[in-house]
């Protein structure tokens, strides 16, 4: 006994090897060849880490290995609150290290560049592949590039999207920084479906708070591809209560649609082309499709996002592959981080009861998306998701909603803390 | 990692009640039911088992008995909430206390 410290013996466990049948058949029946099923997870964002962790809270007996190409994660949640000056970019670093040492998750740092289902394997851009019994894709969104006119990678080094948190979300702050008293900032959220419906308004919200403190003369222009948006009413009573007279939205049919956009002159066009709006900031928000990776494997639908299976979130394009997150098209299911955490235990549970040989049960997935309006100001949205008779995930009728219109300042005050709270609980349920 | 795998059989035996001593659950597999899944969506606000780690209340100490009740009144307006009432307005009540007991299992597993 001695000689085998806790530390050796989880490392031990992290190999899913012949130990790990111990927990589940005890010391008479160790198999000694009997390999351990691997599970390969693609991404460590919320959807990926949540997986990889769960899946061995689930069954310590399985090989997990989680494939991430950064070493560091940049949460997108709590990214406007840097906007604000809230946060720092530092608080919304998360990292690996938990998975590994405490989880026995094997962390391998790559991208992956191609999957074969029919062989079971994922190849690395570095050339290696490694062979998976299950494959779970949370590889997030990526941005369809010149759906507005002008508008592609390299303009967004000028103009940023600052929709996957990193540099993109310093060069947005670092530009509303520069920007003078008296400046137009203009935002430009993209059509349904995207990443995080909430997270256009709570974005203007936070813009809106730190221009009253820091450049109360200047304004915020939404042009908006959509004719309404998330908890709109909340917001709106909100902004009028907050920052009376700052924020103009327009709808896409009064002349909302981006068309084109020229990063030379900051210049948005919009009716067709024939309206110009020039801003001191522009942060679009170009329109989504599911992670390059599902994309280039043939995991999407037409509308470029992933359909599965929605009870076990198996791909319907191929098995033993499941694709969950932002990526994948699950019924009703929002894209928020606070989803892709649940579908990611969901399938954990649906890939651990399959290799036991036990009925997976029905999926039970909650939403809650917390937005800051100012910053002991806060709304929120939920909803509690079922399977109905056709096998789509729907929202449970009676349940959710959003923060009540009429509610007080103190729910209020209740809620902006909730979502922070809300963030150190995904967080560390996803990460640590 | 490599040394260990030749261990032989009394060492498995020894390191599964090292194991068993220090960490009863930790190498268990667990529980897959309608239970779990539920519990785990529990998990995303108030923390993994219900441990908080914020400013949100942690549930991983309620009695089966306080939780179900508490859940019960949330569903019912009795009991004033933020967001709780929007929440246990989706379950039956046999949903809430299937959980309600999950959770009092994993507090006498030690978790
Ligand atoms: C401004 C903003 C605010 C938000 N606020 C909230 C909020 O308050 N609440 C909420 O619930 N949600 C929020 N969201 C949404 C949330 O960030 C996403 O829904 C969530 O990140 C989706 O998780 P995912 O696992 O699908 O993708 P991600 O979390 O983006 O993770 C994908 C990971 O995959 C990796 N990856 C991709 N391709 C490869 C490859 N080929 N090889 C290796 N690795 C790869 C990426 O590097 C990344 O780490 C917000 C989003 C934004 C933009």
């Amino acid at each position: 006994m001695a000689g085998i410290s806790r530390r050796d013996f989880v490392k031990l466990l992290g190999t899913g090897g012949a130990m790990s049948a111990l927990g589940l058949t005890g010391c008479e029946t160790v198999p000694k060849s009997k390999a351990a099923p691997r599970v390969v997870v693609v991404g460590g964002g919320f959807g990926g880490a949540t997986c990889a962790k769960y899946l061995r809270i689930y069954d310590p007996s399985i090989n997990v290995t989680l494939i991430e190409q950064n070493t560091s994660f940049f949460t997108c949640p709590g990214s406007n609150w840097v906007l604000a000056g809230l946060r720092k970019m530092e608080d919304l670093s998360q990292n690996y290290s938990a998975l590994s040492s405490k989880h026995g998750v094997n962390v391998l740092h790559g991208k992956v560049t191609a999957i074969d289902p029919a062989k079971r394997t994922v190849t690395l851009s570095n050339g290696k592949s490694v062979e998976y019994d299950r494959l779970v894709l949370s590889p997030g969104i990526d941005f369809r590039w010149n759906a507005i006119e002008g508008y592609d990678e390299a303009a967004s080094q000028v103009i940023p999207h600052a929709w996957k948190a990193g540099p993109q979300t310093v060069l947005l702050h670092k530009q509303l920084q520069a920007m003078q008293d008296g400046g137009t900032v203009i935002v430009c959220p993209p059509p349904m479906p995207f990443r995080c419906p909430p997270g256009p308004p709570e974005r203007v919200s936070m813009i809106a708070h730190y221009l009253k403190k820091e450049k109360p003369r200047s304004k915020i222009l939404i042009l908006d591809a959509k004719e309404g948006f998330s908890k709109q009413d909340l917001f709106m009573d909100a902004w009028n209560e907050l920052y009376p007279g700052m924020i103009e939205w327009v709808p896409g049919s009064k002349g909302g649609l981006v068309k084109r956009v020229d990063p030379k002159t900051n210049t948005v066009y919009t009716n067709d082309g024939m309206t110009s709006h020039k801003g001191d900031v522009i942060n679009i928000i170009p329109p989504q499709r599911a992670g390059e990776i599902a994309t280039a494997s043939g995991l999407t639908n037409k509308e470029g996002w992933c359909p599965v299976n929605q009870h076990t979130f198996e791909s319907l394009m191929a098995p033993g592959v499941y694709v969950i997150g932002d990526s994948s098209s699950a019924g009703a299911l929002p894209k928020s981080g606070h989803t892709a955490n649940n579908i990611a235990k969901m399938t954990a549970a649906s890939i651990a009861a399959q290799f036991r040989g036990v009925k997976i049960p029905l999926p039970s997935i909650v939403n809650t998306c917390y937005s800051l309006v100012g910053p002991e100001y806060g709304i929120s949205i939920a909803a509690v998701y079922r399977l109905d008779e056709k096998g789509e995930l729907v929202g449970i009728k009676g349940a959710g909603g959003v923060s009540p219109r009429t509610a007080g300042s103190m729910q209020r005050t209740l809620e902006a803390r909730f979502a922070q709270g809300w963030y150190s609980g995904i967080t560390a349920d996803t990460f640590s | 990692m490599r040394k260990l795998i030749t261990l032989n059989k009394a060492a498995y035996c020894a390191a599964a009640g090292v194991a068993a001593l220090l960490s009863a659950v930790a190498i268990q597999a667990q529980e897959i039911s309608r239970a779990s899944i539920i519990a785990s969506t529990c998990y995303t606000c108030h923390g993994t088992y219900g441990i908080s780690p914020g400013t949100i209340p942690s549930i991983g100490d309620l009695s089966a008995e306080r939780m179900s009740n508490m859940l019960k009144e949330f569903r019912s307006g009795q009991r004033v909430s933020t967001v709780m009432g929007r929440h246990a307005s989706g379950y039956t009540d046999d949903e809430i206390a299937e959980v309600s007991q999950y959770f009092s299992n994993l507090q006498k597993r030690g978790k």
